[in-house]
């Protein structure tokens, strides 16, 4: 029997996958001789084809941001609460487009692809993707779906470097840059976390070398640690402290005077990493953080952000929130300051929340008002 | 539309079509609004109120959320031409500062602000006793945001002592409309003040 989905949600969606049989040239230097790029669309394209929104999804997330896979399934996709019928990104009015990035592990090319050149496995071998990389592929999608000019492109965290990076290297095909919890650049402290979520993985025994997968093994426990350490980061000391506090792990309160888990926080950040293990993939997880790491968009600009954005046509809306320690409202005002350098369309918005990092994935009112109110005004521009 | 306000009113007729406007603590941007609908003008408001800020964006107004108290750093000297605070000057920590900050990034600053030397409110101490509450000022003493309340002499001797040159005055009563009288006794008679005012070094 097949359940009923809500009625804000665009309900069942088949991912749909396209096959590009043309070199992909990286920042590294080096090319993805081929490569596919699996993805999701909600809502109807319309005649002038100007209501396109990309969503680009953050380190580890994937192209199925809305909807459900199959009736059975227990969790709709990772951006529910902004993307349905009468939602923010409301698509009865839009057309919205969420792709899983190149070097990820939900369907597009990935370290798990066979390489054609050789027929193996790429495993450790595949190339280091950085954001404008993604971005250059997210371009030929937008080519093979016919949009030569989005109507805003959507990211929150990672996902927002990507908007930025659509903006600064192609200006005229996008209207709009929604940018939420993110920064310019990473700092030394975001790559410190980032390097020792890579050494938990690159020195679990399983790992081999990243050839993991043809010894029919998977890094669990680096992997899983990577995830608790990333868990940590994405949660404010206050939601940390309101959702577990001290609270014991069992109903019993006693402490186990062992190393076994005695508190909730642990049991919760265990849970993390071992149902990450589940659906994701060491190798990803390697490349993602390497590409928050280079990411640094104002380095080919002599390290100056207003210099690079001095080109950008699209209007901005940046959001961060108070709590978020990850990429903090500082980080998200470095850019608005540089756009303001360069007197373009921006609005800020600094959205009071303990959730930190996560709260772009929560249902937050006053954070979807604002997302409600600006995507509006895109929709009546496209209209 | 509805009519604007007649000191939003004034303001526009205050600045030149085609101008860069910053709007300090722009409420939900309706003069702002205003001006890029009939004077072509272009510009952000400030502004530190959620609420306000979703209005701005509803309004179609770029805004930026942001503490007034906690400067104007992102802003470039000489960015705009006119930098404006309506009734905000009056509730912020330090608006000597904030003053001298509108004509670093501004060429021209407008400023309206409750006038504390009008006669009613003279009256309500003198008399009474009591701090005074009015239309212009209907907060009590206890939950008021204006900490920093001041007359039209005391702004006009703020700006002697910064080497500011006032180019324009208005004074208004509580329903924002211009009295011929208020003109002679503008510390006495009017609620409202209004000035426009640029470096005098310029």
């Amino acid at each position: 029997m097949s359940k009923t989905f809500p009625a804000d949600s665009v309900g069942l969606v088949t991912p749909k996958r396209h096959f590009f049989d043309e070199p992909l040239p990286l920042d590294s230097g080096r090319e993805l001789p081929s490569y596919e790029i699996v993805y999701e669309t909600y809502g109807e394209l319309n005649e002038d084809r100007s209501n396109a929104i990309l969503v680009c999804h953050a380190l580890s997330g994937d192209h199925h941001a809305a909807g459900y896979h199959s009736p059975d399934d227990r969790k709709p996709g990772w951006w529910e609460t902004c993307i349905g019928p009468g939602k923010p990104s409301d698509t009865n009015r839009f057309f919205v487009v969420s792709s899983n990035n190149i070097g990820g592990c939900s369907g597009s090319t990935g370290p798990s692809s066979i390489n054609p050149r050789n027929g193996k496995r790429y495993g450790p071998h595949f190339p280091i993707v950085t954001v404008a990389d993604w971005v250059r592929s997210q371009a030929r999608l937008a080519d093979v779906l016919g949009i030569s000019r989005w109507a805003a492109v959507i990211g929150g965290s990672l996902g927002a470097m990507q908007a930025l990076q659509w903006a600064i290297d192609y200006p005229d095909r996008l209207r709009h840059a929604i940018l939420i919890a993110t920064a310019p650049k990473l700092s030394a402290q975001n790559i410190a976390f980032n390097e020792v979520a890579r050494q938990a993985i690159l020195s679990d025994p399983d790992f081999r070398d990243g050839y993991y997968m043809d010894h029919g093994v998977i890094p669990r426990r680096g992997l899983a640690l990577a995830r608790m350490l990333g868990h940590i980061t994405y949660l404010s000391e206050d939601a940390m402290r309101a959702k577990f506090g001290r609270q014991p792990k069992g109903s019993s309160g006693k402490l186990s005077y062992s190393f076994d888990v005695d508190f909730q926080v642990e049991s919760y950040l265990r849970y993390q990493g071992q149902s990450f293990v589940e659906r994701f993939d060491a190798n990803t997880y390697l490349l993602m953080t390497k590409a928050l790491d280079y990411f640094d968009p104002a380095a080919k600009y002599d390290h100056d952000l207003s210099a690079a954005l001095a080109h950008v046509q699209a209007k901005f809306l940046v959001i961060s929130f108070t709590s978020d320690w990850r990429f903090s409202p500082a980080r998200s005002r470095e850019i608005v300051r540089a756009l303001l350098d360069g007197d373009k369309s921006v609005t800020y918005a600094e959205i009071d929340s303990p959730h930190g990092h996560d709260a772009f994935l929560l249902p937050i009112p006053a954070y979807l008002d604002v997302l409600r109110a600006y995507l509006n005004r895109v929709a009546e521009e496209s209209a | 539309m509805t009519e604007l306000r007649p000191d939003l009113a004034i303001i526009s007729e205050w600045i030149e079509p085609g101008s860069r406007v910053l709007d300090l603590g722009c409420g939900d941007g309706t003069l702002l609004k205003y001006l890029q609908e009939h004077r072509n003008v272009t510009g952000y408001g400030l502004e530190i109120d959620p609420d306000n800020v979703l209005a701005c964006i509803k309004n179609n107004v770029d805004v930026i959320q942001t503490d007034l108290d906690a400067g104007l750093s992102d802003f470039d000297e000489d960015s705009f031409d006119y930098v404006v605070m309506t009734h905000t000057l009056q509730a912020v920590s330090y608006p000597h500062r904030l003053v001298k900050e509108m004509l670093r990034i501004g060429r021209q600053g407008i400023v309206t602000f409750p006038n504390f030397g009008h006669w009613r409110v003279r009256t309500q101490l003198l008399l009474k006793g009591r701090m005074p509450v009015s239309n212009a000022l209907p907060h009590a003493w206890y939950d008021t945001p204006n900490i920093r309340l001041c007359t039209v002499k005391d702004f006009e001797e703020l700006c002697k002592t910064q080497g500011i040159r006032i180019l324009e005055r208005q004074v208004l009563d509580h329903t924002h409309r211009q009295r011929a009288l208020a003109r002679l006794l503008p510390n006495l008679l009017g609620e409202i003040a209004m000035y426009r005012f640029e470096n005098g070094s310029r």
